[in-house]
């Protein structure tokens, strides 16, 4: 009765978005409020019957309903209750209403945030998420209902994934999706103002923080995932340019440069034709990686669906969306010229440069993720693009990224002088230089790559420093906290944001140069040595999990003589699908993690054990935190609270302008 | 400098900027392509010699050996039609099992030993790597041929 519930709930969702796709749209072309103010109550309503049907599905996992095809093939009654829960979504159809929920909660978060929109824009915005949120609760009821009964059903589920058993991967999709599904709320802000043709500041400054909310969601989620392939893959990478990350790392790419085109938008008033075209990229990117991920062209852990026709249907849509407002900007596109001119040394170069890069490497990307299906598909072949693809193209073009960064927030707007710029960041620089090169020599491990990579992060440290040191010298004579106080907290958030591109840049660069790794057979007493680390197996023993059998190593770790950490990586083997998991066991430091997996049992009580020397990896992650809180900052700046007072005078100015 | 000129400084810089970073990821791209060969492909001499490919299929029954010192794996990939041997030295994927599918890239040497750098296999128990599953029914389809 309760999955009934469920579908029906989800029935009537669609229904709702399809009326909030239509009637304010247009009521917006016929300047009618009655239907304009439909709306909203139609989107909130369709929220509820969403997280009724999502709590229905929940219900039929935390039950172990497993009359539900869903449950059965995803959930098992000793799966533990957390677990149960995060199964809803580790498959395909559960996260696509997942996927579903997230739209509708952004959609509402847009009514309850944005109600200073002028009527007729909030209605076309509303109108855009409607029908994207029609698609996606279309194509969930027909191709891959969650709700679908199992008859008879099933006497015992067949469990969950044991790989997505897991704490990162309870929050990992989440937070992706908020980020994939944030950036429609930009793509609906495009849209919207090339239906009214009025592509001005003010619409730059109401779009700006939800798609820095929505890059924020990506950033975490992205972070999240690489953590958990970092320790539950069992060999202690943290990045592998897999198809998938590829997935989510393009949207993550163009919706970078998409924040920095919208700032010139906002203060300048330029780059508008690139900025719309940078919304719908943004959102084509992650749609492209919903695609990419649930239609089973890739084979990977995320690959749920084998049914061509699924990924036929998202296909379909994106081609769709990106059809539409193409063509849409074709039409629109004669208006959005001007804004205005400026300067060769200017900020406005400066992020036109950053923007290019970031845009081209998103190429590269999709380049090395697409033309592999590509050839498949036209029958010419396998191939496959490694790793070393994504390196040799990465570094080169995200160089000089990392050096306009720094030189970007001194330069003025629409103009400055070349000099003034040198003179002021030259010692910088070179200091920058030297230090690469010292730090390079001090920790033994002189290439090329080394140096750059320290090189670029001093740059950022340092130049973070003066930026904060010069910034504070604008208001001479004033208290310093009054000073550090009067700073707006956009301005903390580009700093900081750019400070963890420093850190990670770090973190990347030294565990790049020092790792080491050291596969060895151990049986009881016998040591190995690693970086100076000495390991000791002290023997293996047996234990039940709630829904897995494993064996435990012990294993303790020795420095100097003094003892460190004892670690237990362990061999799991999952009951209900007799799968075997390596679950590594880490002693995690802010300067280096020692990371030991558990290999086969070679003879009795003995052991391949793999032992990995990972320095500053923890700075990979504590680089994107930062990014992540400094997105934080930058939405939360004031001016967008203040919003109410000044959109109506600033929209009237603006379009007065622009005709 | 006037604006039409310095206009033209703009755009040739960016024109600039991004031909030599589509010259810098075609020739990363043509250097870094990995080339998938099934086992009947390889025996027949197709593979490159000296550069690095991937090649699937089925790990051959009661073919996987271990040397004395624990790490180093001999096994055997087949398409069901031809057999081609691998040595590998490292850990092997949790769901690497004889009878089941696996990818494995690396180099070949000249007496016909594949050596290995990288094994993967599929990520659950339900899914074989697309790649094996291809190599297994060119195979079944090249021998079906020869019947008819």
């Amino acid at each position: 009765m309760i999955p009934e519930l469920g579908h029906f709930a989800l029935i009537l969702a669609l229904v709702l978005s399809l009326v909030q796709a239509i009637v304010p749209m247009v009521g917006a072309h016929r300047n009618r409020m009655a239907l304009m103010a439909v709306g909203r109550p139609a989107a909130q309503g369709q929220l509820v019957f969403i997280v009724i049907a999502f709590v229905c599905l929940t219900w039929a996992f935390i039950e172990s309903d497993f009359s539900v095809r869903l449950a059965a093939t995803n959930s098992h009654t000793d799966t533990p209750l957390i677990y149960k829960i995060t199964g809803v979504w580790g498959n395909h159809e559960g996260s696509l209403l997942l996927w579903a929920m997230s739209l509708s909660m952004w959609t509402v978060a847009v009514t309850v945030f944005s109600r200073n929109l002028p009527e007729a824009f909030m209605a076309r915005v509303l109108g855009v998420l409607g029908w994207i949120s029609a698609g996606f609760i279309s194509f969930t009821l027909v191709t891959s209902n969650p709700f679908e009964r199992l008859l008879p059903g099933a006497e015992q589920g067949r469990d969950l994934n044991p790989l997505l058993q897991d704490p990162g991967m309870i929050i990992h999709p989440p937070l992706l999706y908020m980020g994939y599904v944030g950036f429609s709320v930009a793509f609906a802000f495009a849209i919207a103002a090339l239906l009214t043709g009025r592509l001005d500041a003010a619409w730059a400054r109401w779009s700006r923080p939800w798609t820095i909310v929505a890059w924020v969601f990506l950033t975490a989620g992205i972070a999240v995932g690489s953590g958990w392939a970092y320790y539950e893959l069992g060999w202690g990478g943290w990045w592998f340019w897999d198809p998938v990350e590829n997935a989510s790392f393009m949207p993550w790419l163009l919706g970078t440069a998409l924040i920095h085109s919208l700032a010139v938008t906002e203060k300048r008033g330029a780059f508008r034709s690139w900025t719309v075209l940078l919304a719908i990229g943004t959102f084509s990117l992650s749609l492209l990686g919903t695609f990419l991920v649930r239609s089973g062209v890739i084979t990977s852990v995320h690959a749920f669906a084998t049914d061509p026709t699924r990924g036929l249907y998202i296909l379909a849509l994106l081609v769709l969306v990106i059809g539409v407002s193409l063509v849409l900007f074709a039409w629109r596109a004669p208006k959005l010229a001007g804004g205005g001119s400026f300067g060769l040394v200017s900020r406005e170069a400066s992020l036109l440069g950053n923007n290019v890069l970031l845009a081209v490497a998103c190429a590269a990307v999709l380049l090395g993720t697409l033309y592999p299906l590509f050839l498949d598909a036209l029958n010419m072949g396998k191939i496959s693009v490694g790793a070393p693809y994504f390196e040799a193209t990465f570094v080169p073009l995200m160089t000089p990224v990392v050096i306009l960064m720094m030189i970007g927030p001194f330069v003025r707007w629409k103009g400055d002088d070349g000099g003034r710029i040198m003179r002021k960041l030259a010692l910088t620089g070179l200091v920058s230089v030297v230090l690469g090169i010292a730090i390079a020599f001090a920790i033994g491990h002189v290439s090329v790559r080394t140096v750059l990579g320290l090189a670029l992060a001093a740059w950022v440290v340092l130049g973070s420093m003066q930026l904060l040191r010069s910034r504070l010298a604008e208001r001479p004579g004033v208290a310093g906290m009054v000073r550090l106080r009067g700073i707006p907290s956009a301005w903390w958030g580009m700093w900081l944001a750019h400070l963890g591109v420093g850190v990670f840049v770090i973190g990347v660069t030294m565990v790049g140069s020092l790792n080491a790794d050291l596969d060895v057979k151990m049986s009881e007493g016998q040591t190995a040595e690693l970086a100076g680390y000495t390991f000791t197996f002290r023997g293996a023993t047996e234990r039940a999990g709630p829904n897995y059998d494993a064996a435990t190593a012990i294993v303790d770790v020795d420095r100097n003589g003094r003892q460190i950490a004892t670690l237990t990586p362990e061999k799991r083997i999952y009951r209900a699908q007799r799968m075997p998991m390596t679950e590594s066991s880490i002693d995690v430091g802010p300067f280096r993690d020692i990371y030991l997996s558990l290999g086969e049992q070679v003879e009795s009580g003995a052991w391949v054990v793999s032992i990995h020397y990972r320095p500053f990896i923890l700075w990979v992650w504590l680089g994107c935190v930062l990014m992540g809180l400094g997105g934080i900052f930058a939405a939360c700046d004031r001016r967008y609270r203040r919003l109410a007072e000044r959109t109506a005078p600033a929209t009237a100015a603006n379009a007065k302008q622009a005709g | 400098m006037k604006p039409r000129s310095k206009r033209l400084l703009l755009v040739g810089g960016a024109v600039a900027l991004l031909v030599g970073a589509v010259a810098l990821v075609l020739t990363a791209f043509q250097q870094n392509l990995v080339f998938f060969h099934t086992p009947t492909e390889v025996a027949e001499g197709k593979a490159p010699a000296g550069r690095t490919f991937r090649v699937g299929g089925m790990v051959e029954q009661g073919s996987v050996k271990r040397d004395a010192d624990g790490l180093t794996v001999q096994f055997a990939i087949t398409d069901t039609a031809k057999v081609i041997p691998v040595s590998y030295r490292g850990t092997l994927p949790d769901l690497f099992q004889e009878g089941k599918g696996a990818v494995v890239q690396g180099t070949l040497e000249p007496d016909g030993l594949f050596r290995a750098s990288e094994v993967l296999a599929k990520h659950d128990e339900n899914y074989m790597p697309i790649e094996a599953q291809y190599a297994v029914d060119q195979a079944q389809k090249a021998a079906q041929t020869v019947q008819h």
